[in-house]
């Protein structure tokens, strides 16, 4: 590359970027300009359209041809291969039962040890650096996140130095090293910790403002009351942080349904680590089994279905008693 | 205009000035001043082609592509074609869907039969030019021309080549014990069991570690086995599904190999245990052999760099050096010698006549005997003399490859299907180093052979 074809290549970024800001600028005159009848919905239209049109193109198109494909096999006749390969094959049966225990473990406890730890340092002195401690984390990528913890699950056999700290451990206290990572169905639970690692803060974060959120007076009627802390929890925190709790375990149960990078960084999917996303990257695009991944992308659409179906139904309420 | 006015301007004018300086030095302006003239007498037959310009794409990268580039330097000054090389180790996976999307590069060195013959299968891929055809005539076998060859059609020639099947070791201690080169498999047996019989190392260090593709060292074992206990037209068929792949005889070659692989006696040298196998990078799983804790290391010819993993020549591969490599040997004594191997394809996604050139001189001896001077690299082009390799080794793997007693087969795991050659044998082999039985292993693989 020459620097006249950096020019060139700048030159085009900003004719894009002057292209783009002309066409806004031209819909906004147009519509301020709209006929007198109607003129709401002309200016709802032409607001909505452009992103209406990308959506269809970028999401509700692919996800179409996905599932025309999921019911495909490679020569492109229609039949139900692929799912009776989902369904059948015991790699890939494993492939969604890690995916479900998953889906189970990651948000109850990232959930649970987020609460908590909102908890107890609630009004405590140092509450701030306490929080970032836990927060930290969540801004380390998945994948660098897998690597740190590729390094903690390292393993060297017996008589050579271990520069894994859990087999160090082991070693310290007499045992023999274990091959963690190629270790099933240790392995998975291994990496499920890397993820609540991860995710615990998120949770710590949302529900601490939450509970801070929750009016002194219901507080203070209940000591009156003379309730002990754990009751004080149960009857008073709960019920008046639930609807942040259920949005917190919804949005950390579909980042874990995604889940892809973690185990594709760690095990690339071998020992029965893998799971349903990384099994979708791995048909589709390593064994050119296009019909096999689109399967498995439209089982990954299924189960997030109800979570965000539960999501929403939930905030409806939730406005609804405000 | 006030003062004040002058200096806000003249401040980002600065800044932007300085920063194009200093993005001259990264762009390839220098290299553009700076190109001699060259002799352009053996690229006269090509024609010249002022301004236009062929974008490759490929898995090589590092400083194999660097030396790539420079292979085709003065082709590309005296025919005026720009060729634009772009490596990515993600490329086998992206290449189908560029070329579904139209996003293709206007040629590609696919590294996999298997996949050639699923893009053409896409109709992505452009028939060779004549030229390209008659190159592939003049320079390369049968054999090889046929890997670029789907359903009667020919659509490239191939590039650079590796052999798989060497086994490293180290001549000094070789002679130190008196040990012979094996001839035969059972050779190679009784030599490992004489190792173990020692005493002081296991014989074999093997790593199958390599990231997501974690498993395919292993299946060049099983591969190199399956050639050479079964022959070739068996191999023919079981890579073409004609032989299913939990035939006897494939039970039997990962039989054979488990008795090096699945054996606590027989591995780890300098490692571990059996356990390990999985855990060892393919990269770093030789080196104890320079440590005399292991004497005996399955891996092609590529591993020849790996040896001074930092560079320099602090250990020489040479057949007096401190390691060097020697053919698994066949069955039976006296049997021509049959190696695996691999290479790459070079298939065109864009109709133009500068590509085809591109495709031309890339098929010819001229390019090959560039590229293979410029060192780490062989090729099984007819027209390459041996002596331009960079070592000891390459020279001879040359030679093997232009023997014609050599029975060369590309690497079965290339030539299946993506879901069996990219992933369950791959895992399979995994699965099978780590404890499951044959009979399950290859009864897995079997079920995962794409039904169309």
């Amino acid at each position: 590359m020459t620097t006249e074809d950096l020019v060139g290549k700048i030159l085009q970024v900003v004719m894009g970027l002057v292209v783009f800001a002309a066409i806004v600028g031209l819909l906004i005159f147009f519509i301020d300009k709209a006929p007198k009848k109607g003129r709401d919905y002309w200016q709802l239209a032409g607001f909505l359209l452009p992103a209406l049109i990308l959506v269809a193109i970028g999401l509700v198109w692919p996800a179409i041809r996905t599932t025309f494909l999921a019911f495909q096999d490679n020569s492109g006749a229609w039949s139900l291969d692929n799912f009776v390969w989902m369904f059948t094959q015991p790699a890939a049966i494993r492939t969604l039962i890690n995916t479900v225990i998953w889906v189970l473990l990651v948000p109850t406890f990232a959930t649970l040890v987020g609460l908590a730890y909102a908890i107890f340092i609630d009004k405590s002195r140092g509450e701030r650096y306490f929080k970032a401690l836990v927060f930290m984390p969540m801004a380390i990528s998945f994948v660098g996140a897998g690597i740190i913890w590729r390094f903690v699950y390292e393993y060297r056999s017996g008589d050579r130095e271990q520069i894994g700290i859990l087999n160090a451990i082991v070693v310290a206290f007499g045992g023999e090293p274990v091959q963690w990572l190629q270790t099933d169905p240790i392995n998975t639970i291994l990496l499920i910790v890397v993820m609540i690692w991860i995710q615990t803060g998120f949770a710590m974060v949302v529900l601490s403002a939450a509970i801070k959120g929750i009016p002194t007076e219901q507080i203070e009627a209940a000591q009156l009351d003379g309730t002990n802390a754990w009751q004080r929890f149960r009857n008073v925190t709960v019920p008046g942080i639930r609807g942040s709790i259920v949005v917190v375990l919804t949005t950390i149960s579909i980042a874990t349904l995604k889940v892809f990078d973690i185990v594709r960084t760690m095990t690339a999917g071998n020992f029965n680590t893998s799971v349903v996303a990384n099994e979708m990257y791995t048909q589709a695009f390593r064994a050119s089994e296009v019909g096999r991944g689109s399967a498995l992308a439209l089982i990954l659409f299924v189960m997030v279905l109800p979570i965000i179906v539960y999501n929403i139904r939930i905030l409806r309420q939730q406005r609804e008693i405000r | 205009m006030s003062t004040i006015r002058k200096r806000r301007l003249l401040l980002p004018l600065a800044v932007a000035a300085t920063v194009g300086f200093a993005l001259t030095a990264c762009t390839g302006d220098i290299a553009n001043e700076s190109a001699e003239d060259v002799d352009c007498s053996e690229y006269e037959e090509y024609g010249t082609y002022e301004g236009a310009s062929v974008t490759i794409g490929g898995t090589i990268v590092d400083i194999e592509a660097d030396r790539l580039v420079e292979s085709w330097t003065d082709f590309s000054n005296c025919t005026g074609i720009e060729i634009d090389y772009q490596g990515s180790q993600e490329f086998e996976a992206q290449i189908a869907v560029l070329a579904e999307g139209g996003n293709a590069p206007d040629i590609g060195f696919v590294p996999q039969p298997g996949l050639v013959e699923r893009l053409a299968d896409g109709g992505w891929l452009i028939p060779a030019s004549a030229d390209v055809e008659a190159n592939a005539d003049e320079w390369w076998t049968e054999d090889w021309k046929a890997y670029g060859t789907v359903d009667d059609v020919f659509y490239g020639a191939p590039l650079m080549s590796n052999i798989k099947g060497y086994i490293w070791y180290s001549p000094s201690e070789f002679e130190e014990n008196g040990w012979e080169i094996p001839a035969t498999l059972d050779e190679l047996r009784d030599l490992s069991d004489e190792i173990v019989a020692a005493g002081d190392h296991k014989p074999w260090c093997v790593g199958l570690e390599s990231g997501v593709a974690t498993g395919w060292p292993g299946t060049d074992w099983v591969e190199d086995y399956v050639l050479r206990l079964q022959g070739a037209d068996y191999y023919d068929q079981w890579v073409t599904h004609e032989i299913p792949f939990n035939d006897p005889g494939i039970v039997e070659a990962f039989d054979e190999v488990g008795e090096y692989l699945k054996n606590e006696d027989m591995v780890n040298g300098g490692i571990g245990d059996v356990s390990t196998l999985v855990t060892e990078a393919f990269g770093t799983a030789g080196l104890p052999i320079l440590d005399g804790e292991c004497s005996l290391h399955h891996q092609a010819s590529f591993y020849e760099t790996f040896w001074n993993a930092e560079g320099g020549d602090e250990v020489t591969v040479a057949s007096n050096g401190d390691v060097f490599g020697f053919m698994l040997p066949p069955e039976n004594a006296g049997d021509p010698l049959a190696v695996t191997g691999g290479g790459e394809i070079v298939t065109a996604f864009t109709d133009a006549e500068e590509v085809e050139v591109v495709r031309t001189y890339l098929s010819s001896d001229t390019w090959a005997n560039n590229r293979v001077s410029l060192g780490g690299v062989i090729s099984a082009n007819l027209g390459v003399d041996p002596e331009n390799a960079s070592s000891e080794l390459l020279v001879q793997s040359i030679e093997i490859l232009q023997n014609p007693e050599t029975t060369f087969r590309f690497d079965g795991s290339d030539l299946m299907p993506g879901a069996v050659g990219a992933d369950s044998f791959w895992s399979g082999i995994v699965d099978w180093v780590t404890g499951s039985d044959t009979q399950s292993v290859v009864d897995a693989i079997e079920a995962s052979w794409p039904s169309s």
